[in-house]
């Protein structure tokens, strides 16, 4: 199951670097979308997929999945949500003011251009 | 009092929060701040005092035993620093007073400066690294708001990339951790050091340093992964930029710092050249970007990197004199960088440009600030008596003794290099005919301005003559990270 698993992240991870160097910028936001869901799967992975019941306390429970990388994740979830929704705003912004979403026209800086 | 070492981050916090209520009411913004930094600094100074009398401070949240809890570690290292940092942000914030604008501090400036400071402090004083990747996210999150306010075209621009290459960094965090978190079991700091050391540093083990390594790398923008930070530092306005200068990369040098003296001491020969080679290459690759430019920040910035190469250095000797060296080193240029970035700052308002071929003449109308930026790059280039000199002969004395001599001659010559990119600012910009007309400025604000100036550089010039008096905290510093068994007990003592 982890190898089915780790075979998924490399998936995510290559179709992440992928988005990230195309040149639309929301194709790029979208990648890291893919990398983040990358990050947390193979989080969940290497905690190992071991355990038969959900980390709650019950009678006569006793093989509880890793709760830890369950936290781990649940943080990492909404740090990732917070920074993009910030980076879909400025993308926003950006396109407002730079009236372009192509990465190759955003380089240069003042003095040169 | 156990809590104490809580204090330089909880503190900050609390004032950000608060200040969130006054929105428009800018003069209580810019006093509550300056109370709630002043509050962090006697907070901190107490702090250095109590773990040089008691040794290193801990902290378990929660009252849970070590390995389970986040356990908070302040040795003599993460107390510097940490006091450092108020220090640099306090006299920085009485400057953007004057300097960034009633629009943009109407905006959240001030809490988002506290918010960073929270998350800088934070990341100095954890002990646990997942604990770590999110006070990085704390003050890269307020870091994201700090350099794209004003929304500028330059800045917008800029952000989009800054924030990109540190959501990629992060994620790459994360699954580091998560490999590590495979291996070992376990995130407490001390713990995953512990554990290291029984399984004796297998290859997997390296291979997770050199991933530390590129993550930290990307935030403290070592050679090959600076390419983000000289176009992204120069977008925001200068006090903006002297924050990100002073605190930002050095927060991700203490990492490597950190990570490679606590974890990864077991296949030196490997992680530590490793380490070494990439930062000569950080201080080859400043010094040509120092040199290359006319542009003031560019000029600065670029030596932002330099003294990365330089105390990474330091650290990869992995001996008594480079680790003293590096700790003496690194606080030195968070000193020194908060000091110069606030100087050009004044230098660009009082020119209105901060290209240097556009300047002359300024030692005539502005003396003051012409001496004061001499001291500062004087003590940046490492001129003794001044600050920057005692790091570079520890660093250059721990490389010989390990007899890294080509190394050690690549430091010696980067001083060099930084002297020149630095007096060439004094040399075109204050010596020779005036070139334009200065544009008219307040003498009110342009003192006003001045005043933290003189602060920094005098603190910088305090710092390297009270040497001596020094050593001590260095050596206390130096020893934690030479030896992490004194760490480990401290942290996972019954």
């Amino acid at each position: 199951m982890e190898f089915i698993l780790a075979i998924l992240v490399g998936i995510l991870f290559t179709a992440a670097v992928y988005l990230i160097l195309s040149r639309s910028l929301l194709k790029v936001i979208l990648g890291t979308g893919l990398l983040s869901h990358g990050a947390h799967l193979l989080i969940l992975t290497m905690g190992g997929l071991g355990g038969n019941a959900a980390p709650v306390v019950l009678d006569g429970v006793t093989d509880f999945a890793d709760p830890l990388p369950q936290a781990l994740i649940l943080t990492a979830i909404v740090i990732s949500f917070g920074v993009t929704a910030v980076m879909l705003v400025m993308a926003y912004r950006m396109y407002a003011v730079h009236q372009t979403d192509n990465m190759n026209e955003l380089r240069g800086n003042d003095e040169h251009d | 009092m156990i809590n104490l070492l809580l204090f330089p981050i909880i503190i900050p916090f609390f004032f950000a929060m608060i200040l969130l209520f006054f929105k428009e009411q800018v003069v209580i913004q810019r006093v509550l701040t300056l109370i709630g930094l002043a509050l962090s600094l006697v907070a901190s100074f107490w702090l250095i005092a109590t773990v040089k009398t008691e040794g290193i401070q801990t902290v378990t949240l929660g009252s849970w035993p070590a390995p389970f809890g986040i356990t908070m570690v302040s040795d003599m290292f993460s107390a510097l620093l940490v006091t450092t940092t108020i220090i640099i942000t306090f006299f920085v914030v009485i400057y953007s007073f004057s300097s960034i604008g009633v629009e943009r501090e109407r905006f959240f400036y001030y809490p988002a400066i506290l918010f960073m400071i929270t998350g800088i402090n934070g990341a100095f004083t954890t002990g646990d690294i997942f604990n770590m990747f999110v006070f990085f996210e704390v003050l890269l999150i307020a870091s994201y708001l700090l350099i794209v306010l004003g929304g500028e075209k330059r800045q917008l621009r800029e952000s989009i990339k800054y924030i990109l290459v540190n959501v990629i960094s992060s994620a790459l965090f994360v699954v580091t951790v998560a490999y590590l978190y495979s291996i070992i079991g376990t995130l407490n700091m001390a713990d995953i050091s512990v554990k290291i050391a029984e399984i004796n540093q297998p290859g997997i083990i390296s291979v997770i340093a050199i991933l530390f390594l590129i993550v930290f790398g990307i935030k403290g923008a070592i050679f090959p992964l600076y390419f983000w930070l000289p176009n992204s530092y120069a977008a925001p306005p200068i006090p903006i930029l002297a924050l990100f200068g002073a605190l930002l990369t050095k927060v991700g040098v203490y990492a490597i710092t950190r990570t490679y003296t606590l974890f990864f001491v077991h296949d030196i020969g490997f992680t530590h050249q490793f380490l070494m080679i990439l930062s000569l290459l950080t201080i080859i690759a400043g010094c040509i970007g120092a040199l290359a430019y006319f542009d003031l920040k560019q000029i600065i910035i670029y030596n932002i990197i330099i003294a990365v190469g330089v105390i990474l250095f330091g650290v990869a000797q992995m001996n008594t004199s480079g680790l003293e060296g590096a700790v003496y080193y690194l606080i030195h240029d968070m000193l020194i960088k908060g000091a110069l970035f606030v100087l050009i700052g004044i230098i660009i308002y009082a020119t209105g440009t901060s290209n240097l071929r556009e300047m002359g003449g300024l030692i005539k109308t502005h003396a003051t600030l012409g001496w004061t930026y001499l001291i500062a790059a004087f003590g940046l280039a490492g001129i003794p008596p001044l600050s920057g000199f005692i790091g570079k002969v520890l660093i250059t004395k721990g490389a010989f003794e390990a007899d890294h001599v080509i190394g050690s001659i690549i430091i010696l010559a980067s001083s060099l290099v930084v002297l020149l990119s630095v007096i060439r600012i004094f040399i075109y910009a204050f010596w020779g005919p005036q070139k334009n007309e200065l544009p008219v400025r307040d003498q009110r604000t342009y003192r006003q301005m001045m005043f933290p100036a003189i602060m920094l550089v005098l603190i910088t010039v305090a710092y390297g003559v009270g040497a001596e008096w020094l050593m001590p905290y260095m050596t206390d510093a130096a020893n934690v990270l030479a030896d992490p068994s004194i760490y480990i007990n401290a942290v996972l003592k019954e």
